[in-house]
């Protein structure tokens, strides 16, 4: 028996070594990140240092350059404007199609079941051009607005694909009990189903959140002026003038532009995971 | 009888206009084309016209700024005659066919390695998903510095591991190296969602077919390829067909780290179709170069449907 328990022990041990490889990989763009964004240009820059420490002392100067010398929070604020915005909107309209393609029997609902489909694994480099031309005829070129506009192309189909499932996991009867006792349709999708189905919605706003937030060739392509582009497009474009980069404070933007989806990760990690093998796929 | 007196008393205050409304949202026929309009309107106009768009302006000799007129599919035909064009061709196939095959083989071990019994669990899976849900642009600013020719930490540690000759590969400025630099960072985004997809489906492996197969002297490589990976291929085959074609039209890694540089050597169609149809303005051309990407969606598309999801519709 101790032998047995022995041998189990080491078998595990085995297997966070084997796993080590893996998590360096994961993680050591994030903590060289970090790093950089926390040293000194003089550390920095000289060839001679170790580059996986600091050792002249962390500093937050290209924090501070960041937030006070670059529109940085400009671009936070609006990428957090078009996110939200996005988010909801098309988390409603998910949640409402969901309702009707898994629930509802009426003419034309199996072919919009395959359009939605079909949109869902449409990627967003495909259309990109078409959509700026689109972006202009309503007039939005060159602003937030455009990208409000825009997400839900792919927020729906992916809100609408994840609900469907869950709403399907729903027994009909609970639903079918409620409307005998004199609740309409629309009663008892939002009194009964809904509340059933709240790990299911919590899911669908995480992943748009990221979506969105994470979105690039979109925001890259229908705006340009410092007041309207998005958190990735401002960091990844106006950080760099010509040849000279400001690695510090790119590294510092990367860091700060991550952190709404590393809080929001760190808090529903298991509503990430569950998300991604229900089909969560961009 | 109480149902039925129930039923009796409530249909009084619907006699009137507001209930003949409530009735007529009861009914599926109603509701459900109701329920769905809103992203009806969204895929119509925001998707199926652009699209037919694409397919207008592929066919068209059009210019920012300029009235077009049909050219047939000479957008198409004439790319081949570009050195960039064909290039690109190459690389996409290169690029998709070597980071898939990267992620089946890594995201396989790695799955089996978090199916077993481990003492941070959580915390291990959280770390392992990470890359997948940061922005993509910014991590991929990170390895950018990594790859940086004069201050690279890959170069540094390979130099100090002895494994490299000084000064070490300039990552981004040689073509081979380039693409390697872009594949590896594709697979790091990844192969989170291989990994974390695939362990779904050993999961729901039944314990009792190891068992059985363990009785029957099979070891643990046999039981490998004889009970887990036959039983993982619906996993897989969804899973491979959806990277398949979100590498294939992959933009941000390769925009960030060589905007498709040096000399082509990295370019995909989405980023040659911003280059041509944005920086040069001409989206005829464009809108073709992107237009090659349709041929791989309509395949995984209908492998998706006729495979994967064929009792879903």
């Amino acid at each position: 028996m101790a032998g047995f328990g022995r041998r189990r022990f080491w078998g595990r041990v085995g297997s966070h070594l084997l796993l080590v490889p893996f998590l360096i990989f994961a993680l050591f763009p994030f903590y060289h990140m970090a790093l950089t964004s926390l040293k000194t240009d003089r550390e920095l820059y000289d060839r001679q240092a170790v580059p996986l420490l600091i050792r002249q002392g962390p500093t937050l100067e290209h924090y501070s350059k960041l937030l006070w010398d670059t529109a940085f929070l400009t671009w936070t604020k609006n990428s957090l404007l078009v996110t939200l915005l996005a988010t909801g909107v098309s988390v409603v309209i998910g949640t409402i199609a969901a309702y009707a393609l898994a629930r509802l029997r009426f003419f034309g609902v199996a072919s919009f079941g395959t359009g939605i489909f079909v949109t869902y694994l449409v990627p967003t480099s495909l259309l990109f051009l078409p959509l700026a031309q689109v972006v202009n005829w309503l007039g939005l070129a060159d602003s937030k607005w455009s990208l409000v506009v825009t997400y839900p192309t792919f927020l729906v189909p992916f809100c609408t694909w994840l609900l469907m499932g869950y709403f399907r996991t729903v027994p009909k009867e609970i639903e079918e009990s409620a409307m005998v006792d004199g609740a309409t349709r629309v009663q008892a999708l939002m009194r009964i189903i809904l509340p059933i189905a709240i790990p299911g919605l919590v899911c669908a706003v995480l992943f748009a959140f990221t979506l969105s937030w994470n979105e690039f060739i979109y925001a890259l392509t229908f705006t340009s002026s410092s007041d309207e582009i998005t958190a990735s497009v401002g960091i990844t474009s106006e950080l760099i003038r010509g040849d000279i980069y400001f690695w510090g404070s790119l590294m510092a933007g990367a860091v700060l532009g991550s952190v709404p989806i590393v809080i929001l990760y760190v808090f529903f990690l298991d509503y990430y995971v569950s998300g991604l093998t229900a089909g969560a796929v961009k | 009888m109480a149902v039925g007196g129930v039923r009796v008393a409530t249909a009084s205050p619907r006699a009137g206009f507001g209930g003949r409304v409530r009735e007529l949202f009861d009914r599926e026929s109603v509701l459900g084309p109701l329920f769905v309009t809103p992203a009806l309107i969204i895929l119509v106009l925001l998707v199926a016209y652009p699209f037919a768009m694409a397919l207008y302006f592929s066919l068209s000799n059009a210019f920012i700024g300029r009235p077009s007129h049909l050219v047939g599919l000479r957008n198409f035909i004439n790319l081949w005659d570009s050195d960039a064009f064909r290039q690109t061709f190459q690389n996409a196939f290169v690029f998709t066919g070597i980071a898939v095959a990267f992620k089946v083989v890594l995201g396989i071990s790695l799955a089996l390695l978090l199916n077993q019994q481990l003492w941070f669990k959580r915390m291990i899976r959280g770390a392992v998903l990470l890359p997948w849900v940061i922005p993509t642009a910014l991590s991929t600013l990170g390895w950018w510095w990594m790859f940086n020719s004069l201050y690279s930490v890959v170069n540094w540690t390979g130099l100090a591991l002895g494994i490299m000759d000084p000064p070490g590969p300039n990552w981004l400025g040689q073509k081979y190296y380039a693409m390697a630099a872009v594949v590896t960072v594709n697979v790091w985004r990844g192969l989170p969602f291989f990994a974390i997809t695939i362990l779904a489906g050993l999961v729901a492996i039944p314990k009792e077919l190891y068992e059985a197969a363990e009785a029957d002297g099979a070891g643990p490589v046999s039981r490998f390829f004889y009970v887990t990976l036959p039983l993982l291929k619906g996993v897989l085959a969804i899973v491979v067909l959806f990277s398949t074609i979100f590498t294939f039209s992959d933009f941000n890694i390769v925009y960030v780290l060589t905007h498709g540089g040096p000399i082509n050597s990295t370019h995909l169609f989405a980023t040659l179709a911003r280059q041509i149809g944005l920086e040069t303005g001409r989206i005829g051309e464009g809108a073709a170069i992107s237009l090659y990407l349709f041929p791989v969606l309509v395949i995984v598309v209908w492998a998706q449907l006729r495979f994967v999801r064929r009792q879903a519709y």
